[in-house]
This record gives C-alpha cells, structure tokens and sequence, in this order.
C-alpha cells in the first residue's frame, strides 16, 4: 500500500518536472539563448598580489598609508569612508599628533548643531570621529554626480569578487570598446555620462575614470606614482579599510592550528592507548 | 532503559553519593554519555559526527549569545552594528566569523550525520524516533540559519528574506496575506528583521530541546553499526566513556581544526560578497542565491517551471518543502529489512546516485539559469523524487541482500583475519 501511494507520488513529481523539462528543451531550441555583451566582453581582473594577500599575508604600512593619500586627494571628492575613524589611522603607522592633524585639516568638516542657536553647522574633525561623508545626502550625492551615487568605500574590497584585484583593474581599466563590439553588438552604447570599462558588471560606469595621469598624487615617501602603482595603493588601503583586523586574524590563526595540531597529537594517542586491546 | 550488562553508577565520592540521592544528575549522565552506555564496538568515523552535530550547537550558542550582546536588531542600524562588531568589540571579528562559519560547520557537519543514517539505515526500526526527531532538528537548524543569514541585513540578507517569504505567496488565494502577517509588512523591514532576530534566538534552544529527545530516543535501542546487525550480546559492545570519548576527542580535534582554517584564513569564503553592502529595497542584485546548505533545495524550487493544474510556482515550493517532509516517511517507504548498504548492493548503487544527484542539485542550485543548468536541475529533481518515493520502496521488495554476520564480533573478528573468538572477550 505504501509502496502504490509513493510510487504515485513520486510519479506526479517526476511527471511534472517532464513537462517542464520539455518546455526548456523547446525553448532552448527554439529561441537560443544568446548572450549579451555584458557576458562576451566583460573582463575578470588580474591578481595584484597584495602582502596581505594569503594565509600569512600581512599590511604594508608603507603602501597603505600612500593609498590613503590617493583616497584623500583623489576618491574622497565623492566616496564616504564610514566605517572608518581617523582614530583608527594609527594602525597604519600614524602617530596620534599625525592623526590629530589629518582630523583637524581633513577638507570635509563634521555635521553638528551650534551649541548656542541649534541650528545645523560644522566643526572641525577629531580623532574619534568617522571620515566624513562628501555628500550632505543621498539626493545632493545623487545630484552632483549625473543621478549616480557613489558607494560608500569602507568594505568596497569585501562587497565585491575578488575585491582588491577588482579595484584597481576597474580603475586602471577605462578604455574606448574594442573595435568587435561594433561588429558584435551594433546596439551596444555608451551613454552620454557614463564610461566605458570592461571591469564594471554591465561595462558602463558612472565614475569617470579617477586616476587619469601619472604624477597625478605626489608620494612623499619617493614611490614614482604611476597610474597602476596609485591603483594598487589605493586598493591595499581599501583592503585595510575593509578588514583592519586581518593581521590579528592571520596571527591567531597560525597559534589556534598549532595548538590544535598538538591537541589531535595528544587526543591520537589518548585514542590509541585506550582501544589498543580492543579489535574494532 | 540499557542492556543488562551495563554499567552501574556507584558514586564512591560522599559529596557524589550525597547529590546522587537528592538529584541524580551525574547518573544520568553517566548512562547518557559516560561509561553506563554500551555501544557497539565496531563504529567507523562516521559515528563522530552527531557529537560534533552537539558541539557545533554549543559553539553557536556561546558564540551567538556575545554577539547577541553587541549587535542592535533594527534596520536602520542593524549593518552598521555588524561592522562595529567587526572593528570595534574586543574579538568582535572572531565572534562573528566564527558565528558566521559555525553555521556552516554545523549543517555540513549535520549532512554527513544524515548521510550515515542513509547509508546505514539508522531510521529503520527500532530507531524511528530518532530519525523523526532528527528530522524535526534539520528544519529547525534551516529556519534558525535562514533568520540568522538576514540579521546582518546585507543584500542578501534583504532579498533572500525577500525570497523566502515570498514561498508563502504561493498558497492560493490566503497567500498574499499570510505573508504579509508573517513579514508585519509588505517587505521584509524593521518588524521582520525584529521577530527574525527573536527567533533566531529562541529555535536554537529548541534545537537543544530535540537534541536531548533525540538521544534519549537513540538509547532505547541503543546505536546502531556499520553491520547493521543489532547487538547480541556483551562482547559486541563496548563503553561509551572511556572508548568513544576517546575517539571523539580526536574527532573533535579534526572538526575544530579545519573549522579554524575557515575562520582565520577564509572567513569569507562561503559568503556572498553582496551581503558586505547594506540592504536597500530599490537595489536587486543580479544574481539572488542562498548559502550554500540551501542550494539542493533551491534548485528543486527552481526547477518546476511548467504550469501543470497549478501555477508553476506552487509545484515549486511544494516540491522544495516536500523534498524534506519526505523524510519523514522515511522509514515506511524502505521495508528493506537489512539496514546497512554495505550488504544491499542494489540498495548502495541508487544512495551513490543519490549523493551525486544531491550535488549536482547543489551546483545548479548556485548557477546562473541557462538551459544547460535548468536541464540539469530538473533531471536532477525528478531522480532526487523518484529515488525516495518510487526505487526506494521497490528496491526493498526485489533486492537480494548479501549474507549479514551473525553478529558484531563475528564481523570485527572477520575483518582481522581470525575466527577464533579467544581474543574477543579481550575488552572492558
């Protein structure tokens, strides 16, 4: 009895997922799916080997710190750093005087109210406070840059696949469309306002390319700023940015694997000597 | 309830004599997990995984609970306080990690414990119950990782809720509004993310409830064993404490070990990098997808798309929620009475198609929807029915089992060359 009702069951599924079945196979006869231009031509970024790549990767000071120079005279224009506080900069080897100064002179000031007529105002940053945003608002973001709105930057290197190597190939990767696009899709276009970019997911960006010469940032610490050298900074910082504790992660993880490397060890033997008269 | 010649609990402490009397806690953990239970002494590796199954809900607990501490269930600030978690609580970012991959662990964890029932056949009786209860446990652990995976209220988080509660928009003509009672809207915002978060509290405790029902299920009959053959006598058993504390404590080790490789090496492996941007309503991703724990079921949803007397739709969300309920019938549609595959040789052939099937199913279940995919899933979902509620219950009645030992020892004995039983009474 069991055996008749499931059978019959299972025959209804199974019948169902036939027709269905049927109906894709006709459809992929009939109208191939053809793919789009966003599949054909879009391109998946390089590997920039980043030190704090990999298990025992860790941050360059160095570099960090020129990538939040290329942040600060370049992406702060429109990107917001949320997450992050100017506290937070002596973990990239500021001093507190250093990190004071860079809150204090920092271009965008501090929304707060006037302690004496409430009304909306600003003041100078500190420390504790976190960077910022460019933008009063999403509508003022939205209307000083062609209806787009720039994304916030803290955890860009996590919120996207592959996410260092992806930043600095979309911003080294503004180009002209290849001469087969024209060939291949006729219709494809790219917007007045917008750029064109086989990095990006459907290869017109808003963002108008960002880092346009070399020299453009001036290192103080003598690194020559070419475009790709500044496109690499900038994603080492925003690795930073976005997973600031990925040295204590990595150190944690090299004594949790030997602690428990030795624990198996010892727990292997406990297991050993105690089933050694015991066939199993 | 125990065999005969279990071990008796004889507190010779007078401060363990004097609790004994008056509430007789430490006896009952002795029968439960100490030396008072007999187990069969021929267990592979395979039975370390319902310990681990327990240890992975403890981890959770401890982990869930501090974060509980830190995070503001509200969706206005519900992202911000993940990444404040993240950056400014002390072991904040390993907290959450190891929250976040726990989940992983403990369902990868639960699935190979599910797969050694199957393959073993510890449903069949005696042992219903504890495949019943076990899974009652399954879908509690889905729905308490689903509400998990929308708190930090990511992308993800938004749509997939968004999904989800949108199965429930499938039942005719109440569906719409059953949805909206269930959300406390007509899109997942701050009420759902607020019961989400009271739930996801509440189930794991639940879980823990089951958990204790489940064992107290498992030691009426006893484990089962890769032979399959049920426990004659004393020398097919041995203690639970000290054998196989033993060989969980190696076990443990291995589990913790590569659960560490995740947590400090790829937290983010198994994520979605779409839920490191906060929920927007007005924004939907390219490319909605569960964790990967749910894609098997997510591809049999998918895969009914043909309206056949019902919309689409529904045969979708049917089948998904059917392709779990089955289980619970389990039993009943295997009257095979050997339990272990290693002597159903039909029986292991259809499991081995099974288990491929259950990852392609998973595969589709993550990839894009080009017909190939789609063809794929739905031959996919229709064996993944058919296996269950139609070759199960035949196989059983034509299949011709191979020759079982007459017991556990013969069996162990067999394996290791000898016959004489001389040696077998050489245990505890």
């Amino acid at each position: 009895m069991v055996r008749i009702i499931s059978s019959l069951v299972g025959a209804a599924f199974v019948f169902v997922l036939a027709i269905a079945l049927f109906g894709t196979v006709k459809t992929a006869i009939t109208e191939p799916a053809k793919e789009g231009p966003e599949k054909v031509f879009h391109l998946h970024p390089e590997d920039i080997h980043l030190p704090s790549a990999g298990w025992f990767g860790k941050f360059d000071n160095r570099q960090i710190q020129r990538g939040f120079q290329v942040y600060k005279e370049v992406c702060s224009a429109c990107h917001s750093l949320k997450y992050v506080a100017f506290r937070d900069l002596t973990k990239i080897g500021y001093s507190e005087a250093e990190v004071k100064a860079i809150a204090n002179q920092w271009v965008i000031e501090q929304p707060t109210v006037n302690p004496e007529t409430g009304e909306a105002s600003t003041r100078k940053n500190v420390p504790s406070d976190h960077f910022p945003s460019p933008f009063a608002n999403e509508v003022a973001a939205r209307a000083a840059n062609n209806n787009a709105l720039p994304p916030d930057l803290s955890l860009m290197t996590k919120a996207r696949e592959d996410g260092p190597n992806y930043v600095h190939a979309l911003i080294t990767g503004y180009r002209n469309p290849p001469a087969e696009m024209k060939r291949e899709f006729p219709d494809f276009t790219t917007p007045k306002g917008l750029h064109y970019n086989p990095y990006f997911a459907n290869l017109n960006i808003a963002m108008p390319p960002p880092l346009t010469q070399d020299g453009q940032v001036t290192y103080t610490d003598g690194t020559k700023a070419t475009r790709d050298q500044m496109a690499r900074d900038v994603a080492a910082f925003l690795t930073w940015t976005a997973e600031p504790n990925l040295e204590a992660r990595h150190g944690a993880g090299l004594a949790a694997v030997i602690f428990l490397a030795i624990f198996i060890f010892l727990a292997w033997g406990a297991y050993q000597n105690v089933w050694r008269d015991v066939k199993h | 309830m125990s065999f005969p010649w279990a071990k008796h609990y004889e507190p010779k402490q007078p401060l363990m004599r004097w609790l004994d009397e008056k509430l007789p806690l430490p006896r009952l953990v002795y029968n439960a997990v100490g030396a008072g239970y007999p187990v069969p002494r021929n267990l592979n590796y395979f039975w370390n995984f319902g310990v681990l199954a327990g240890a992975a809900l403890a981890m959770q607990i401890i982990t869930g609970v501090v974060l509980a501490m830190h995070y503001a269930a509200n969706a206005g600030v519900a992202f911000g306080s993940v990444e404040s978690i993240m950056r400014d609580v002390n072991a904040g970012w390993f907290l959450r990690y190891a929250h976040a991959n726990g989940a992983s662990m403990f369902l990868a964890v639960v699935y190979i414990h599910i797969g050694r029932g199957l393959y073993y056949g510890s449903y069949k009786a005696p042992r219903e119950m504890v495949w019943l209860l076990g899974v009652v446990i399954f879908l509690l652990m889905m729905a308490t990782a689903f509400m998990g995976y929308v708190l930090p209220w990511g992308q993800m988080s938004f749509w997939g809720a968004q999904v989800i509660t949108g199965f429930f928009s499938a039942i005719p003509l109440v569906g719409e509004t059953i949805r909206v009672w269930l959300l406390g809207g007509f899109a997942p915002d701050n009420a759902a993310l607020n019961r989400f978060f009271s739930l996801h509290y509440l189930l794991p405790f639940v879980i823990a409830g089951v958990i204790m029902l489940h064992i107290w299920a498992l030691h009426i009959p006893g484990s089962n064993n890769p032979t399959g053959v049920e426990v004659k006598d004393e020398q097919d058993t041995v203690p639970f404490h000290p054998y196989y504390t033993a060989k969980d404590g190696f076990g443990l080790g291995v589990f913790l070990l590569i659960f560490a490789l995740f947590i400090f090496f790829s937290p983010n492996l198994l994520g979605h990098p779409d839920n490191y941007i906060e929920a927007n309503p007005l924004s939907t991703p390219a490319h909605i997808v569960p964790e990967w724990y749910f894609l098997p079921f997510y591809a049999i949803l998918k895969s009914f798309t043909a309206d056949f007397i019902l919309p689409a739709k529904l045969w979708g969300v049917l089948a998904m929620f059917g392709s779990i309920l089955l289980l619970f019938f389990l039993p009943w549609l295997d009257s095979s009475p050997v339990r272990s595959a290693n002597y159903r040789p039909k029986y292991r052939i259809f499991l081995g198609i099974l288990l491929a099937d259950v990852l392609v199913l998973g595969y589709v279940g993550g990839a894009e929807p080009l017909p190939r995919n789609v063809i794929m899933g739905q031959i996919a979902a229709a064996y993944y029915f058919a296996h269950f509620l139609i070759i199960l219950p035949w196989v059983a009645r034509s299949e011709r089992p191979r020759p079982l030992p007459n017991s556990i020892t013969e069996a162990v004995l067999a394996k290791h060359g000898g016959t004489s039983l001389a040696h077998s009474a050489a245990q505890a």
